[in-house]
């Protein structure tokens, strides 16, 4: 029943995507897969998807290392303030999207930047970072010290410590995050909406397009969303139990 | 006065001794915050010795054993290894490798991975690489699971790779950290045995954390007893366990039966002590402490013998009690005996299974318990 309630609106955007006639109406009368071959040469809707790839990739990778680095800090030093370091880290995914939005077009407008991808990019950037954080801290927390205690013993300094043994052990963990991180910038509205320029990442194009009403091609880029968020929280959970299993 | 007994020198066989010790720990200290978790070590290892840091668990016997392997830093004194003093040199630097408890094996590489990495990470070329991991896993007798993740091992096994590991790098010391604690019983026995002869086979000095009595008196040339930071006593595993000088490292070590009793007098035959409700006793002199006033004294269970019929109630040159027989435990090997003497004291006595049926002794019966004052250790607290 809960299944049904979440996943039977999505199961009829998928459907009608591939319907035959120009109105979402009920029965399907044909399939067809024009929607797809129409969004392929719309322009506007390639250009945006390019745009929320790109915005994507780079929020993730910026957050892959940021979020790394901090996850280290936190789980190798002591130091003061770090339980409200790794409180006010997870904020980002507790507010809500309306007031990180508010808050951060406020501080660009502060700092003077015009709003363009790359505004969109570091609030997607500050989501991103949490994931990887709790990520990689929860992989830390498992990985026994002694590891790098006996590649230490066995010859090798830190720096290489890091790249034998604690880097691919935590691999997994940093990957399973940074798809994850993905894919929440790929269909992230909110915040999007308050930062972005005049470039329309995919989520903003069918946001604005709904106003002409739902056509079947808005349906099939609803469905690319969909498929590529699928894709990515299954990936991301494949890399979490490999990394659990130590792989 | 009182001669002070030397301390037998009975480490390993002269022809493995080289001039310097491997090992010089000189008035090291430790502490974390408050807690002094090594309280003033100072000790010699010899070369090729295999010694044993034994005590319960906090005593400090691992905390000694990292800062042997450098992966904590005294907080006042100095180590040397091999002559060389060990500073803050960091634990790549050192002429040391550890098998650690849980073996800490790289869970994401193959057994051989494992096996080479201190290999590769000293630049042996490849080939020469390849050659002294098979030897390696060869002398472990593992041969054959060089493709394996260490997950697909059973802990044995793991145990063996770890030890691979460490002694493929040919290390002066090898430091052991309770790397038998995760074992069942009779794999723990076997591999007692095997690291004593790896120990004579590869030539390093072998340093030995555990707090298991029976693998400590098993392995080693030398114990070192530790509590609350500091060695007790150090010596051969028949000294320590004939010849405690503590009250603790007779508890730690085996089974004691502990006598409260009075020093009458000594003389070069032993001490005198008396016994409440059972007169007077001979003991050994102690080592190094004057005997006086109230004192313990420790008797070992199989130590003692039971008689039934004592003809004038005296042995001569023995120390010879009467009590009754309270009760009786079978184990097995032997039989545990519990005697109550007539000042209300205790007295538990092994009795080995030679044969079985004989003319048992029962419950309430009155008892003869007899044994040599050479057996009876005056320990002073």
């Amino acid at each position: 029943m809960v299944y049904l309630f979440l996943y039977l609106p999505l199961f009829v955007v998928v459907l009608y995507s591939f319907s035959a006639t120009k109105v979402n109406a009920w029965p399907i009368k044909g399939y067809t897969l024009d929607w797809y071959r129409e969004l392929l040469v719309d322009r506007d809707i390639l250009e945006s998807i390019r745009l929320s790839v790109v915005i994507g990739l780079i929020a993730a990778s910026i957050a892959v290392i940021l979020g790394t680095l901090t996850a280290f800090a936190l789980d190798r030093f002591n130091f003061p303030g770090k339980p409200a370091i790794r409180f006010f880290v997870v904020m980002p995914i507790v507010l809500p999207g309306i007031v990180t939005g508010v808050a951060l077009l406020s501080f660009f407008s502060m700092l003077g930047w015009p709003l363009s991808k790359w505004t969109i990019i570091v609030a997607h950037g500050t989501f991103c970072i949490t994931l990887i954080l709790n990520n990689v801290v929860a992989r830390l927390g498992q990985l026994p010290r002694r590891l790098d205690e006996a590649s230490a013993d066995l010859g090798a300094p830190p720096g290489r410590t890091f790249w034998r043994v604690t880097f691919p052990l935590i691999r997994p963990a940093i990957l399973a995050g940074a798809v994850l991180a993905f894919t929440l910038s790929f269909d992230e509205v909110v915040v999007t909406f308050f930062l972005t320029g005049r470039e329309k990442t995919l989520p903003l194009l069918i946001w604005g397009r709904l106003r002409q009403g739902i056509s079947p091609e808005i349906n099939a880029a609803a469905t690319v969303i969909i498929a590529v968020s699928l894709a990515g929280v299954l990936l991301s959970n494949r890399l979490s139990k490999q990394a659990a299993l130590g792989g | 006065m009182i001669a002070q007994t030397p301390v037998i020198d009975s480490g390993p066989p002269l022809s493995r001794l080289s001039g310097r010790p491997s090992i010089e720990l000189r008035e090291v200290f430790k502490t974390f915050g408050e807690v002094r978790a090594v309280d003033g070590i100072s000790l010699d290892v010899r070369q090729g010795e295999f010694l044993t840091l034994l005590g319960p668990s906090g005593c400090g016997k691992t905390t000694t054993l990292r800062m042997i392997g450098g992966f904590e830093l005294p907080s006042s004194g100095e180590i040397f290894i091999e002559g060389e003093a060990m500073g803050d040199r960091p634990p790549y630097r050192r002429p040391v490798n550890t098998v650690f408890q849980n073996y800490a094996l790289f869970p994401h590489m193959t057994v051989a991975q494992n096996v080479s990495y201190g290999l590769e990470m000293a630049g042996v070329p490849k080939t020469e690489r390849q050659k002294r991991v098979q030897d390696a896993l060869h002398m472990v007798r593992l041969p054959h699971v060089e493709g394996r993740k260490p997950a697909e091992l059973s802990g044995g096994q793991q145990q063996r790779v770890a030890l691979a590991r460490a002694l493929v790098n040919r290390p002066a010391v090898l430091l052991l950290d309770e790397p038998l604690g995760a074992l069942d019983l009779k794999l723990r026995k076997a591999m007692q045995l095997e690291l004593k002869q790896l120990n004579r086979e590869v030539g390093a000095t072998f340093v030995y954390v555990t707090h298991d009595q029976e693998e400590a008196l098993t392995m080693s040339d030398r114990i070192a007893v530790m509590n609350d930071g500091r060695i007790l006593q150090l010596g051969t595993p028949g000294e320590i366990y004939e010849r405690p000088r503590t009250r603790f490292v007779a508890d730690f070590i085996g089974q004691t039966n502990f006598l409260e009793v009075d020093v009458a007098g000594w003389d070069g035959m032993g001490v005198d002590v008396e016994l409440r409700g059972s007169g007077l006793l001979k003991a050994r002199m102690p080592d190094g402490i004057q005997p006086q006033g109230q004192m313990t004294l420790a008797v070992r269970p199989e130590k003692i013998s039971l008689l039934r019929d004592l003809p004038g109630g005296e042995v001569p040159g023995s120390n010879a009690l009467t009590g009754r027989l309270d009760e009786v435990v079978y184990v097995g090997t032997h039989t545990q005996y519990l005697i109550r003497l007539p000042g209300g004291q205790m007295l538990t006595v092994y009795r080995q299974n030679r044969a079985v049926g004989e003319n048992e002794p029962a419950t309430g019966e009155a008892l003869s318990v007899v044994f040599n004052p050479q057996s009876a250790a005056l320990l002073a607290d």
